[in-house]
């Protein structure tokens, strides 16, 4: 009963936000249209298309004889998903991975962890082509094209990950590690038993940003690769037609937010199935 | 994106905890340019890492100026994301109402790919000017700083407000002498991570159109024309400058944060 | 050192609204120049919240409180009282020094004159070396010397300290009462002490006040007649275990009020 209360004040809630972020989108090019501002650009119908031209969009066929563009992206974004959330996968398992190896030897802490560190701070979108390149020619026929964006996708996914399972693996209360040494536990019992548990709220709060993150990997990986199949693509095709028909690149952006959120959502859910009893700290 | 600091100590024992990282460098290298050689990879796929540095050293007088372009880029976006994302948060922390019905949109904000929007950044300033770089970096390092600095704003202990009110201190007085400082090492979490987003933001603008001045211009057109060498050259410029940015916050943050846990001298 | 009313509380009642918690109810009390009263009870009896409700950090839902003669308001506008808790809360960011000069620099003293103070409350609290230190640098219990420092520095007419050394051992904690009583005695300030200690507070005060929860009342009041300077030998003498006991037994007169956990944690 009270739960079915929550659910629908969240919904109202969330209806509540969207209108006022869209209230703001068209208040502000109504103000900056009508008085003429050019600061910080200008504002009119192609720089800032009425929410209402954008969702019309959806409904209409981008081309002659095509289906509706909302169906064209949710297409799009399903493929743009898979390559995310493999990646996703392949990130949290091979950061985990790393975490726990790292956790057990300071040497290579100090070894590996500047590298890895480091890794972020490469432009992606750069090395993404050479990435497509490399690996595209050693994958099964049925992973070519999308499986070479799925580890671009990991590169981006595994080091939140890796960083908050260290940290997590070593916040383990040193009480009850003393504890586990009077039972005579071993390395492997005390790292599934105690350090593992207590590093999950750590892990997931990595996985939230990850989420977002393979997302990011994703789009940015079909860039260069010339993957037509999904968001990036549609994001680089109709970027070119954006002086004519802005509304297709806004309806497009609008989809890839959403892929984003419900990725970040379906982590956060998993979150709740998992971790009952760590406090909440959603952000 | 986690930070992850450097422990201090002596300069002998801070050495001697490079020690492994150096090692792993020079085995990497070591392994690298061997396979290179041992299984006869193409060039194109990956050059050695001499060539790279050789290019590196060769287009020396075309790669800075162009990653000194692009980094001002990133350095203006990083300063003006960073400001507004600890305006916001103050903001935000001084009305309790405004922040809770804001915080949904800050989470929703921060769980969308913000770098899909850069071709309407580019749309909406001059593609070929530094602007539109600087705003998608802004907007990149905007999210993560307001969320931290909210958090340490709020994380101050009610004894301290307590204390500070037994000294009917003013709200103003409250946040200079309490919160500020308790935000100081939420604010610099944010801000090393906001200093590789900047730098990331900067190239992948100009991947969408820029001036051909600029880093991520020159790579593309490198990549394109299968000069990899070069293009390699251009990513270790880009990944020099965005780590350059990085330690300068952290060694910033080491200066003036010297209370927090990680920084006492032990 | 007689007749002026320090603190005087008329019929204060306190309710939280969340969950209906009637933390205080008609509580009258009077203290005046020099004394030293110490609020005892079990949790919930409501000690904390009248601590509060005088320094002005909590306001009563009926009834009023009046510091040196002044609404409990004016009164902390007025810089009249000072407070220690029972974690130290320094700030990390300043140094020893800096953590006793923090009201005084929200006073406007200049610097001059609050290095000289400051100088002297570490003296005080027998820190004299240890100003430029970092809280962190230094134990629990030189740490809340340094809270008692603070308070006590813009030389306060009334100190309020909550449980200021529950979280210390007994030996650091049976010193800093020793502590604390030569420096009342030196600055002859009045203090509301609150303590979960039956044989803490008959060593430190002139009155005990007896609290019992649901809903927090005064259960009685004993008057502490052993003299000052106390000492060590004090806590050995028949006057003083006596005292002891009748502190317990009014505690005990209210044990159906008590929780059997609560009645274990006041049986020291």
């Amino acid at each position: 009963m009270s739960t079915t209360v929550s659910f629908a004040r969240r919904g109202l809630s969330v209806v509540a936000v969207l209108a006022v972020i869209v209230g703001f989108y068209e208040l502000y090019h109504w103000v900056w249209a009508s008085t003429g501002w050019t600061h910080p650009f200008i504002v009119d119908d192609t720089s800032m298309p009425h929410i209402w031209v954008i969702l019309h969009a959806l409904w209409q066929p981008a081309q002659v004889n095509q289906p509706a563009l909302g169906t064209i992206l949710f297409h799009k974004s399903l493929f743009t998903a898979k390559e995310a959330a493999v990646g996703f996968a392949l990130g949290a398992v091979i950061g985990f991975a790393l975490g726990i190896i790292l956790a057990h030897s300071r040497l290579l802490q100090r070894g590996f962890l500047p590298y890895i560190v480091a890794s972020q701070t490469i432009p992606i979108l750069a090395i993404a082509p050479m990435v497509v390149v490399w690996v595209n020619p050693k994958l099964p026929a049925g992973l070519q094209g999308w499986g070479s964006v799925a580890v671009i996708a990991a590169y981006l996914t595994f080091f939140p990950v890796t960083i908050n399972t260290l940290r997590g693996l070593q916040s383990a209360d040193p009480g009850a590690l003393d504890l586990m040494r009077t039972y005579a536990a071993s390395r492997w019992t005390v790292l599934w038993k105690l350090r593992v548990p207590s590093s999950m709220p750590y892990v997931f709060a990595a996985l939230r940003i990850a989420a977002t993150a393979s997302v990011v990997g994703a789009i940015i990986g079909e860039l260069p690769s010339g993957l037509q199949s999904g968001l990036g693509g549609a994001i680089l095709n109709f970027n070119q037609y954006y002086s004519i028909e802005p509304q297709e690149l806004w309806a497009t952006n609008i989809v890839a937010a959403l892929l984003g959120i419900t990725f970040f959502v379906a982590v956060v859910a998993a979150e709740k199935l998992v971790v009952r009893r760590a406090p909440e700290n959603i952000a | 994106m986690s930070s992850y600091t450097i422990t201090p100590g002596s300069v002998g024992r801070q050495a001697r905890e490079w020690v492994p990282a150096i090692a792993v460098f020079v085995l990497a290298i070591a392994v690298w340019q061997g396979a290179i050689a041992a299984f006869h990879i193409q060039q194109f796929l990956l050059p050695k890492p001499t060539a790279i540095v050789s290019a590196f050293w060769d287009q020396r007088h075309t790669l800075w100026p162009a990653g000194w372009y692009t980094f001002k880029e990133a350095l203006g976006g990083f300063a003006l994301g960073s400001l507004g994302g600890i305006a916001a948060a103050t903001l935000i922390g001084r009305f309790r109402a405004l922040g809770n019905a804001l915080m949904p949109i800050a989470i929703a904000a921060n769980a969308i790919p913000i770098i899909a929007f850069a071709p309407i950044f580019n749309a909406w300033f001059d593609p070929l000017s530094p602007n539109s770089k600087m705003a998608i970096a802004g907007v990149l390092c905007f999210f993560p700083v307001m969320v931290n600095t909210l958090r340490g704003l709020t994380s101050v202990s009610p004894r301290q407000i307590e204390l500070m009110r037994s000294y009917a201190a003013s709200d103003l007085t409250i946040w200079r002498r309490v919160r500020f400082p308790t935000a100081l090492p939420f604010i610099f979490t944010a801000l090393k991570v906001a200093s590789v987003l900047a730098m990331i933001g900067a190239v992948v603008g100009e991947y969408f159109g820029g001036s051909y001045d600029a880093l991520g211009v020159l790579i593309r057109s490198k990549a394109q024309i299968l000069d990899f060498q070069t293009a390699w050259a251009g990513i270790l410029v880009a990944s020099l400058l965005g780590i350059a940015l990085y330690l300068a916050v952290a060694l910033t943050e080491r200066a003036v944060v010297r209370w927090a846990p990680e920084n006492r001298p032990s | 050192m007689t007749g002026v009313n320090v603190v005087e509380i008329q019929s204060v009642t306190k309710t939280f609204p969340a969950g209906n918690v009637t933390a205080l109810e008609n509580i009258d009390l009077t203290l005046t120049t020099g004394e030293f009263v110490s609020l005892i009870g079990p949790s919930g009896c409501g000690k904390s919240t009248l601590l509060r409700v005088i320094g002005d950090l909590i306001e009563p839902s009926a009834g009023t409180v009046t510091v040196n003669g002044k609404p409990a308001k004016q009164a902390r506008g007025d810089h009249d009282y000072g407070i220690v808790f029972q974690d130290s809360v320094l700030f990390d960011w300043r140094t020893v020094a800096k953590n006793i000069g923090l009201p005084l620099e929200l006073l406007g003293w200049d610097r001059a004159k609050r290095k000289q103070r400051v100088d002297e409350m570490l003296e005080l609290v027998e820190l004299g070396s240890f100003g430029e230190h970092y809280p962190w640098q230094l134990s629990g219990g030189m740490q809340q010397r340094v809270s008692i420092a603070r308070a006590l520095a813009f030389e306060p007419a009334l100190l309020l300290m909550d449980e200021p050394f529950g979280a210390l051992d007994e030996m650091t904690r049976e010193r800093l009462n020793l502590e604390l009583l030569s420096i009342w005695q030196k600055l002859a300030s009045t203090v509301v002490f609150v303590t979960h200690s039956i044989s803490e507070a008959v060593f430190l005060s002139t009155r005990v006040v007896v609290m019992s929860p649901r809903p927090g009342r005064i259960a009685g009041v004993v008057d502490i007649d052993l003299p000052y300077p106390r000492t060590v030998e004090t806590r050995e003498e028949p006057r003083y275990f006596a005292l002891v006991t009748e502190v317990r037994e009014l505690l005990r007169k209210r044990g159906e009020h008590l929780l059997p956990e609560e009645e274990a944690a006041l049986t020291e």
